[in-house]
């Protein structure tokens, strides 16, 4: 079976290779038979990894422990549930799940498009089969997680050793969320790999027309998605496992992350102007191949260690790998643009400041600002380390100074931006659209500061979130009274109606929505307690309106973990609410220790009790309490974003014909900023001019 | 003026002020990465940075006393003794003989005094060098006490 899995994967290189040469030759000889073997086997790829995947995956469930990757990620007392999730706990086997993902797109891509497109679909494969040689050169030939536990004896014969039990899973992993948070997350980094293939073929290939940029924004916001929810997930897991109380600290791999997500959002908002403006086509080609080689950065350092200070213990020579790759992708995509630049030429100029093209360029400005001083942080310690000599690291403060103000501007943008016309907006139009958010987000702002909440950033963002969620229900209420009146239906089905008509533009408003409360979520922290304290049985601490009783305290052991564990009655008001079982637990499989957070949580606050030890002197458990203001909204926000996104990726539903026939006007600025009285024609217009 | 001028002004201001957040919040913390013996030699306002080193926790030298605790750190022959002034307790993973990284200042008597410090059992990270999912932060796990203020709930921005 080993051998089965070890051969399939070779298998899934040579095809892979072999992809990619008659996908050239093809296209070169303009052969339809070799171009359509190529594709063929860029969809076979697929079928060999995933027989390996499922092989390794096997090797887990029946705990082989002759291979070195199961005896060093699983053990027999490991649920199944984890085994399953072990896959992807290590070097070889992360890099091999990448590897099933990439196949999988690819696969979709290329049988989406089997008998579309044939100009455009033959360069497309040959990127993504060059993409998968690199992953599946890795897993053949540089991790291989079919490697098997033993050494050649004196003739030279490989002796197979079996371990009884493996070295099991770290604790840390041992967390329903961390079985999906990996595939979301990769499921995103591999995701961008179809949209970069789709520019490069457009530009190789000189595909004419704007189709090709629609294809890629699909496929970019599916990758989005997934990453927006990775990240997510990442951050509740680093929540509610880490027991620091915080979700986000800017460390280096978070980071890596985050950056494809900021060039993936600054892409799916300038798209925009080359679809209604035909502008800025060369920047999305570039925001598109950035995104990807972020991707493929992000995936390095996560896997090489190259700049954690956590990983400076750990050393894998797989970072030159990617750097080399990286360096292939940066010279294939200058290439391709220096000699089809001028295919690339953009059709309008700017027209005015106060404009949506210009809320979109500040917007792009500042999400690539954003991105640079993400990047340039996370790689300070090398850069620093290169041109003076010594490492130097920078810390939460750099990041939070540069990133905050941006986020604001951010919200300020999204606010604005969605209700600017194109070309120029009317001073009229900006009074009529922007008077009645603006004195909603002031009046908050003027009553939270009379509550005594004066912290700047804070009130800022709370000023603007009331403004921007101001601003989107007054587009979804005076386009959906505009179709209540015209079909005589009720407000509440009109809005339904309208979202459904423009599933692109109301699905955004959505995403918006879900991206303000996690804002709000996330200026919640501005407000963090916390408390530590040595509780012996009947003792009692208080942190805000909560008070925590320490009722007992104990330890247990089962097969897999020993845990100790505090019994702790929470009250509020002089009346128990609940009680909380905060815990540790130690793992003899791996020797480590992970802490399980105890939570009570509402939309206001989390409570968030840690045990965080006995105290060396008495014995007695330490525990630290964290009294987190308004998380959960970061979490509902990213459930909002998610639906937002599946709905602007539903096809449109048809309009009624009244609506259909009006002619499709030019971007007019003035009328577009949205009157009602002007009827539907009028809305027709700003519907299409909006989306 | 033109819309695009008054953009590239816009534009300018805009990415200035970042620039100057951007140094002011890299001066607050920026840490430099010393070995033991590199300190020992550092000189001038190089003393007085924020730095971030590692060694072995020195057998039998973990002193516990109320609200710190002192123990020597020692990496090829170098020792250096440190004060943990943190409130969180530190992880089960800091004991006698483990890889430990402090990060904190080094006051006139030669004394470190660091706010965070970061603990691995060394032998079990030579067995598994690459524990860690393709995603998150204390990645193969060295467990972590935190205790500045900044690296507390962080905000995070745009995410």
């Amino acid at each position: 079976m080993d051998i089965a899995g070890s051969f399939a994967l070779l298998l899934a290189f040579i095809v892979a290779v072999y992809a990619f040469i008659a996908g050239i030759a093809g296209i070169l000889t303009r052969r339809t038979l070799l171009t359509k073997s190529a594709q063929n086997a860029g969809m076979a790829v697929f079928f060999l990894i995933t027989f390996a995947v499922g092989t390794l995956e096997y090797f887990f469930f029946t705990d082989n422990f002759s291979l070195v990757y199961v005896a060093e990620h699983s053990n027999r007392a490991l649920p199944g549930f984890y085994k399953f999730a072990a896959l992807w706990a290590g070097q070889q086997g992360s890099l091999l799940w990448w590897s099933w993902l990439l196949s999988l797109y690819a696969f979709l891509a290329l049988f989406a498009n089997r008998k579309k497109h044939p100009e455009l679909m033959p360069y497309v494969g040959v990127v993504i089969a060059g993409v998968q040689i690199f992953f599946l050169t890795l897993n053949n030939f540089v991790a291989n997680a079919f490697n098997i536990l033993g050494s050649p004896d004196t003739s030279g014969v490989m002796r197979v050793a079996s371990l009884g039990d493996g070295h099991g899973l770290t604790p840390l992993l041992q967390y329903p969320e961390m079985v999906i948070h990996p595939p979301m997350l990769y499921l995103g980094y591999t995701g961008f790999t179809i949209p970069f293939a789709f520019a490069l073929a457009a530009l190789l290939g000189r595909y004419p027309g704007e189709k090709w940029i629609h294809i890629t924004r699909r496929w970019t916001m599916v990758a989005w998605c997934f990453q927006t929810v990775g990240i997510l997930l990442g951050m509740h897991w680093a929540y509610a496992m880490l027991g620091w109380g915080g979700y986000w600290e800017w460390d280096p791999v978070e980071n890596a992350s985050l950056l494809p997500w900021i060039t993936g959002t600054a892409f799916l908002h300038s798209v925009m102007m080359q679809e209604k403006r035909g502008m800025m086509k060369v920047w999305n080609v570039w925001l598109v191949f950035i995104t990807f080689m972020l991707c493929i950065l992000g995936t390095m350092l996560t896997r090489s260690g190259a700049v954690n200070s956590v990983h400076a213990f750990a050393q894998s020579s797989i970072g030159s790998w990617f750097v080399g790759f990286l360096a292939v992708i940066l010279l294939v995509c200058l290439l391709a643009y220096w000699r089809n630049r001028d295919y690339l030429r953009g059709d309008n100029q700017l027209d005015s400041l106060v404009s949506r093209e210009s809320s979109f360029l500040f917007n792009n400005l500042i999400l690539l600002a954003a991105c640079f001083a993400v990047l340039w942080g996370t790689l300070f310690p090398i850069l620093s380390e290169w041109v003076v000599g010594s490492k130097i690291s920078v810390g939460a403060p750099f990041f939070n100074k540069v990133n905050i103000p941006i986020a604001m501007f951010l919200l300020f943008l999204t606010g604005v931006g969605p209700l600017l016309a194109w070309r120029k907006t009317s001073a009229d139009a900006l009074k009529r659209n922007f008077a009645w958010p603006s004195a909603g987000g002031l009046l908050a702002g003027i009553v939270a500061f009379i509550l005594g909440y004066r912290d700047f950033y804070p009130l800022v963002c709370l000023i603007l979130s009331v403004f921007v969620v101001l601003t989107i229900c007054s587009e979804f209420y005076r386009g959906a009274r505009v179709v209540a009146a015209r079909e005589g239906t009720n407000l509440l089905s009109a809005v339904g109606a309208l979202t459904m008509r423009n599933t692109r533009r109301y699905g955004g408003y959505v995403i918006h929505l879900g991206i303000v409360m996690i804002f709000i979520g996330i200026a919640g922290s501005a407000f963090n307690k916390d408390i530590q304290a040595e509780l012996s049985v009947g003792q009692s601490m208080t942190i805000g309106p909560y008070t925590i009783l320490c009722q007992n305290f104990d330890a247990t052991a089962n097969d897999n973990y020993q845990s100790a564990r505090a019994t702790l009655e929470i009250f509020r008001g002089g009346k128990s609410q609940m009680m909380l079982y905060p815990e540790r637990r130690f793992f003899p499989a791996s020797g480590e220790t992970e802490t399980m957070v105890a939570l009570r949580s509402t939309p206001l606050q989390d409570l968030y009790v840690v045990y965080a030890g006995r105290s060396p002197e008495t014995g007695n458990p330490v525990i630290h309490a964290f009294l987190n203001p308004l998380v959960k909204w970061i979490w509902f926000g990213g459930i909002v974003v998610v639906l937002g996104t599946g709905l602007a990726m539903l096809p449109n539903r048809r309009t009624a014909l009244a609506l259909a026939s009006v002619p499709e006007k030019s971007w007019d600025g003035t009328v577009a900023a949205g009157a009602p009285m002007q009827g539907v024609a009028a809305v027709a217009r700003r519907a299409d001019a909006h989306d | 003026m033109k819309a695009r001028t008054k953009f590239l002004v816009g534009s300018a201001i805009i990415v200035l002020t970042l620039v100057s957040l951007a140094y002011v919040g890299f001066t607050q913390s920026k840490t430099y990465y010393h070995t033991i013996a590199e300190v020992s030699t550092l000189q001038g306002p190089a003393l007085r940075q924020r730095m971030r080193v590692s060694g072995n926790v020195r057998n039998g030298t973990i002193q516990h006393y109320p609200g710190h605790l002192d123990f020597i750190l020692e990496e090829e022959g170098k020792a250096m003794p440190v004060r943990y002034e943190g409130s969180a307790p530190l992880p089960d993973t800091f004991k006698d003989g483990a890889l430990a990284l402090v990060e904190g200042r080094l006051m006139p008597d030669g004394q470190f005094v660091a706010d965070q410090v970061q603990a691995k059992c060394a032998s079990k990270y030579e067995a598994n060098p690459n524990a860690a999912p393709g995603a998150k932060p204390p990645q193969p796990g060295p467990t972590s006490t935190r205790n500045s203020p900044d690296s507390g709930a962080a905000s995070g921005s745009g995410s």
